[in-house]
């Protein structure tokens, strides 16, 4: 019989006490690890894939709006701009690289984005199978959009007009899956991709029908072509002081800082964590009292086995660590269900996350900030079982041995 | 000698002070304490088992003398030395009968002897209730248990604190019985702590240490019944 195991016997001798205990513990413990997780989760999701990309140009209109549309597609776009002046942004001196993305179009609430190769090689998302598209209305499906539409490569499908579902289909341009995306944990998951021609050629043939147009035509369309928005990397980080004033007030469009905008976003999202941070702190602290309330209380009814012990010749120390032994299988019990439960919370909130075709977030990854989780619960029990701990290192032996 | 007090004395922080007289008890003899509750025989108890400190004159206990021994080598020597028999018996219900027994090793920061647990409660005849709880055992296996946790390591002396109160006249004889069996089958001397008449009936020939209360003062004397 060790101290440990007897101060196991002594915890669970009083099961109800016990067990209220650790549910309270539990459940702080859980919320802390929920929002800890859930906080990072969310940051790392923004951070990956705000990937390397340090300016979106689109139409002008809110710029978080055209981030929030741009790099996470979770908003729709303010409107579109002419192909003319994205080409000739391609060009300026300060562009090392420059992805046009064109939305418009869905599938089961999937967007459609008319873009280049060069957006897949920008997140490194590789193919499961199949190929990136070599033609006008080929498309490669994300991991996400292939595991809950089935689309694999050879199917075909026909788009949607509008970004959520439910608008005219695009039946008579249908488009073929040539490759499925690997998952890459980033917002491609939930995209399907296609050849920027892909989207103009749908929406051109839905206005015209299938008459081929006179050559004249056919150069004023091309003339009047649009994307999206870019997004666009620079040749030097000196050109974020210069390149967004240059299209701000030179051209037709504006541009928005992707890291400005998430900041502020996460700032106004922070307002939410750091209340749930307190309140899981609040749920933790009354978890502790529940605990110095529940050893105090053992130490009252178990003043008697605990003169014993220092009858029978038991140093006062021991008798003390009895009691924080206690306290700290309570913590280590309270740590376990409380991560498992924190860890459980997210899962259920990144299904829905999924559901929503939202941000993909990663229930079982350990973020590092859960260390603290065991070092609060270790600390909170110690500190509860401080003062039971001192009283019984104290316990008048005499005193109690003319109990009768 | 087993037992020696020198003009032994203890004051309670602010309180009365309590004077005993001196006192020599044989290895393997047997002392009684008598007196009315609250005339100061638990505290002679304390005293002897080393959880109170004499703040006047010496004792000497299984050739030990305990007021120079510090707080950390007190706890030690009691638990080889001192057999204690508590008149409420503190049996934890946490544990079994053999786990209640094992705290005795655990306070000792010794091995658990299940060896000398099972045949120390054979001895007592309860080898049969090992298993169970305390709170489901009758008033007098829980007192033989409690005897056995005092005797399990051989003490070299026995302290007990009214063990027939609460007996009737049969149980009264056989439970002093046992524990003088006990303490002749490890040689331990042995000192009981009574109110009870019965107790000095049966052992007519022990010598006595009367106590008695008397406003605040509490001398006590030495005599036979």
């Amino acid at each position: 019989m060790n101290t440990l195991a007897l101060s196991w016997r002594y915890l669970w001798s009083r099961p109800l006490a016990a067990g209220l205990n650790l549910l309270l513990m539990t459940l702080g413990l859980g919320s802390i690890t929920f929002v800890l997780l859930a906080s990072a989760q969310l940051e790392r999701a923004f951070e990956r894939d705000l990937a390397d990309i340090d300016v979106v140009v689109g139409a002008k209109g809110s710029p978080m709006q055209l981030i929030l549309a741009g790099v996470f597609h979770i908003d729709v776009p303010p409107g579109n701009i002419p192909l003319a002046e994205v080409q000739a942004l391609a060009r300026h001196p300060q562009v090392a690289q420059l992805i046009p993305l064109s939305l418009g179009d869905s599938f089961w609430g999937f967007r459609i984005v008319g873009t280049t190769p060069a957006y897949i090689a920008h997140y490194q998302a590789t193919l499961a199978q199949g190929a990136i598209w070599g033609a006008p209305l080929q498309a490669v499906v994300g991991a996400q959009v292939a595991a809950s539409t089935g689309l694999k490569t050879g199917n075909t499908f026909a788009g949607s007009h509008g970004l959520g579902g439910g608008g005219d289909a695009h039946g008579h341009t249908p488009y073929t899956v040539s490759g499925v995306l690997a998952p890459c944990g980033c917002v491609l998951d939930r995209l399907i991709l296609t050849a920027t021609e892909s989207v103009w050629k749908v929406h051109e043939d839905m206005h015209h029908g299938d008459a081929p147009l006179d050559p004249e035509d056919q150069q004023a369309l091309e003339a009047e072509r649009e994307v999206t928005m870019a997004l666009i990397r620079y040749t030097t980080p000196l050109a974020a002081v210069t390149f967004p004033r240059y299209v701000n007030s030179s051209t037709g469009m504006q541009s928005a800082a992707p890291a400005v905008e998430i900041t502020r976003l996460l700032g106004m999202v922070g307002v939410g964590t750091r209340v749930l941070q307190g309140f899981g702190a609040v749920l933790l602290l009354t978890a502790a009292l529940g605990v110095f309330i529940a050893l105090w209380s053992a130490v009252r009814e178990r003043r008697a086995d605990l003169a014993m012990l220092r009858m029978l010749g038991a140093p006062p120390w021991k008798v003390g660590a009895l009691l924080l032994c206690e306290a700290l299988w309570l913590a280590v019990l309270a740590t376990v269900l409380g991560l498992l439960a924190g860890h459980g919370l997210t899962a259920v909130a990144s299904w829905l996350l999924q559901a929503d075709k939202s941000v993909v977030v990663n229930a079982w990854q350990w973020v590092p900030a859960e260390t603290w989780v065991p070092v609060a619960a270790v600390g909170v029990a110690a500190l509860a079982a401080l003062l039971p701990a001192v009283s019984a290192y104290r316990v008048n032996v005499a005193r109690l041995l003319s109990t009768r | 000698m087993s037992i020696d007090t020198l003009d032994l004395g203890y004051r309670y922080p602010g309180g009365v002070e309590l004077r005993f007289p001196d006192t020599a008890v044989p290895q393997g003899g047997v002392l009684l304490l008598r007196g009315p509750s609250g005339s100061g025989k638990s505290t002679w108890l304390a005293l002897a088992a080393g959880l109170l400190t004499a703040t006047k004159g010496e004792i000497l206990v299984a050739g030990q003398p305990l007021r120079p021994l510090g707080g950390r080598a007190r706890d030690a020597w009691r638990a080889g030395a001192i057999g204690l028999l508590p008149q409420k018996l503190y049996l934890s219900d946490a544990l079994t009968v053999a786990g209640n027994l094992s705290l005795v090793y655990y306070a000792a920061g010794l091995a658990v002897d299940p060896g000398a647990i099972a045949s120390t409660l054979d001895a007592l005849g309860v080898g049969d209730i090992a298993q169970r709880k305390p709170s489901e055992l009758s008033g007098g296996q829980a007192q033989r248990v409690a005897l056995a946790r005092a005797v399990l390591r051989s003490p070299r002396v026995i302290l007990a604190d009214e063990p027939t109160a609460s007996l009737d006249d049969v149980s009264c004889e056989s439970a002093l019985n046992l524990l003088r069996q006990s303490a002749a089958a490890c040689g331990a001397s042995l000192v009981i702590a009574t109110h009870d008449r019965r107790v000095a009936e049966a052992l007519p020939q022990a010598p006595q240490l009367l106590f008695s209360s008397k406003n605040g003062s509490i001398p006590a004397s030495m005599g036979h019944s």
